[in-house]
């Protein structure tokens, strides 16, 4: 408990506070109704890594969507730091996962991105080379996209959401697409930041393990229409080993609430 | 063909191997540069059957381009730059013995039937006495083509672009570009004569119509096909909708423009010379169409060759260009 009231003290932006109030959502398809998030609510605390966890295609990612602005839900409320979200904003920033940088700027010029769109580069160009500098990828800065590795994309499109200074970092499943070891580094790599740079960080995952060693809190989700299922707090000190007592057991619960028990 | 077939294999070895390697055909540039001495023997001291005047000056350039040739394969002992020369060499070969025949059959032996089959040194003669009026006829080809394209290109961007954009836009602008845009442009040239109040301008408008059509279609669809995620990234990023066109969908959309533009400027070259021929008293068309009526057949041949090179050139200026804005694109091909 200790370890993680440090970790959250220890950044220089405040994270913001998220509240998520009754929000219900859904789409059409071939003229049916199709609902996707029912009733959802809860609150995210400034500082907090939070993990959304469900199975897959159940709607965890349509909530991300509408936390970062980019849709609209058809009820409820989405409140970042007092104000409702009517649209996207430089300071709630998403990391999808494809990377999606774009092919025909470079690294530098895509990390910059944030800036450029609102006319900040000029006076502020040291960002972009400290916010590279942040994920490692300061020599490859007038690399193209298609000449970088899954990992090294991935880190290069974290860049660009860190340039922003985000109060939160929306992750898409940001890791989904590594190979295991990049995935095991970038994991460490985003514990890190989280830690030094004290946002907020929601993340969408369907890998159990990584939820439980990167957030605060899981907050697992049923099928679609997605609803909270359960709310576990992981009070465990970073780095956190994966083979913990408290993890293990959390993972069991984790897997239970997502219908996996038998398996496991 | 044979001598073009073992350039390739000798050429990738020399890749292969390193700078260091010299290119294998250093060797037969010899063998190219004194063939062409031999042609130029064979031009001045096997006397005409055919009334040529030119018969010395293209006998002087083949002996002094042979000279040339033999001088890079001295060289190319020195330098490396001179030594790339080699690859030219089985080409040199190849023409240097095409033309030999041409030659032979045509000047010397007088086998083939005039008009129709002029030999070499009247097709020099074309450039030598009639190269003001060429010049001239290439000069307007150029000018037109240029702002009928120049034109052509601006107009079907910004309407591809408006396409792919905008659902408003394209509900007026689809259905007339379905119905008019697939007719050739040619078929508006009696119209379009009638009425542009110059033939110049009516080509002009030709040109333009051309080129725009098939850049439309390419802008549009290219605009069209942007993958939303570069949006949603730029769109959380505080991006307003101008710098999504200009800086998003344009971007993206830019190599299918460029297949646009070269489908465009392909169209654009028919365009140019049956308007040239039909209507316009100017021209590289014009000047075909003239040749033709005299039966100036070494004319046509040479108007021909400087047509060929016009276009090749304006579609390398093109490829330039494209090399030079889509260089983040990987697997481009060379021309």
């Amino acid at each position: 408990m200790v370890a993680l009231a440090e970790a959250v003290n220890v950044g220089t932006a405040p994270g913001a506070a998220v509240d998520i109030v009754d929000i219900d959502h859904g789409f059409a398809l071939h003229g049916d109704y199709l609902p996707v998030l029912e009733d959802v609510s809860f609150r995210v605390e400034p500082g907090e890594f939070v993990a959304l966890l469900g199975p897959s295609g159940c709607g965890k990612s349509t909530l991300l969507r509408l936390i970062a602005g980019l849709d609209t839900p058809r009820a409820g409320r989405l409140i970042v730091d007092g104000a409702d979200v009517t649209g996207p904003d430089p300071s709630r920033v998403v990391v999808f996962q494809d990377p999606t940088l774009y092919p025909w700027r470079t690294v530098w010029r895509n990390a910059s991105l944030g800036l450029e769109t609102r006319g900040l580069l000029k006076q502020q160009r040291e960002r972009v080379d400290a916010a590279l500098a942040l994920v490692g990828l300061e020599k490859f800065a007038k690399a193209y996209p298609h000449q970088l590795s899954g990992g090294m994309a991935q880190r290069a499109s974290l860049a660009r959401a860190l340039v922003n200074d985000p109060s939160l970092l929306i992750l898409d499943e940001p890791l989904g697409k590594l190979d295991s070891l990049t995935r095991l580094a970038m994991q460490g790599e985003i514990t890190r930041l989280w830690q030094r740079r004290g946002f907020t960080v929601l993340m969408v995952t369907h890998d159990v393990e990584e939820a439980l060693l990167l957030a605060n809190r899981v907050i697992v989700f049923s099928d679609r229409p997605a609803r909270v299922r359960a709310d576990l707090a992981v009070d465990l000190p970073y780095p956190r080993h994966r083979d913990h007592p408290e993890l293990l057991r959390l993972r069991r619960e984790a897997l239970s609430l997502l219908g996996m028990a038998a398996d496991w | 063909m044979t001598a073009i077939a073992e350039a390739a294999p000798g050429r990738a070895g020399a890749l292969l191997a390193g700078d260091d390697e010299r290119p294998h055909s250093l060797g037969l540039l010899v063998v190219a540069g004194f063939l062409w001495l031999g042609l130029g023997v064979v031009i001045l001291a096997w006397p005409d059957a055919q009334e040529l005047e030119r018969t010395s000056l293209l006998g002087s350039l083949a002996l002094g381009f042979g000279m040339l040739q033999l001088l890079a394969w001295a060289g190319g002992w020195f330098s490396r730059p001179v030594a790339r020369l080699g690859r030219f060499a089985p080409w040199l070969v190849v023409l240097a013995l095409v033309m030999t025949a041409w030659e032979v059959a045509t000047a010397k032996l007088d086998l083939l039937p005039l008009p129709f089959f002029p030999s070499p040194q009247a097709f020099l003669e074309v450039y030598t006495d009639d190269w003001r009026r060429l010049g001239d006829s290439l000069l307007h080809s150029v000018l037109l083509l240029a702002r009928g394209f120049a034109i052509g290109a601006a107009v079907g961007f910004v309407i591809g672009v408006a396409l792919g954009w905008s659902k408003r836009v394209g509900y007026w602008i689809h259905p007339v570009m379905r119905l008019v845009g697939p007719l050739p442009a040619t078929a508006w040239l009696p119209l379009a004569f009638f009425i542009f109040p110059s033939s110049g301008s009516a080509s002009t408008f030709l040109i333009a119509l051309a080129t725009a059509f098939p850049l439309i279609v390419l802008t549009w669809s290219g605009v069209a096909g942007v993958q939303t995620a570069y949006y949603d990234v730029a769109r959380t990023l505080g991006a307003n909708s101008r710098f999504l066109i200009l800086k998003v969908a344009i971007p993206a959309a830019l190599p299918h423009v460029f297949v646009g533009l070269f489908m465009g400027l392909g169209s654009s070259f028919a365009v140019l010379v049956v308007a040239e021929m039909l209507g316009v008293k100017s021209g590289l068309g014009w000047y075909l169409q003239w040749a033709q009526g005299w039966a100036a057949y070494a004319n046509m041949y040479g108007a021909l060759l400087v047509m060929a090179l016009m276009c090749s050139a304006l579609i390398t200026v093109l490829f330039r260009v494209r090399d030079r804005l889509l260089s983040w694109q990987k697997g481009l091909v060379q021309w």
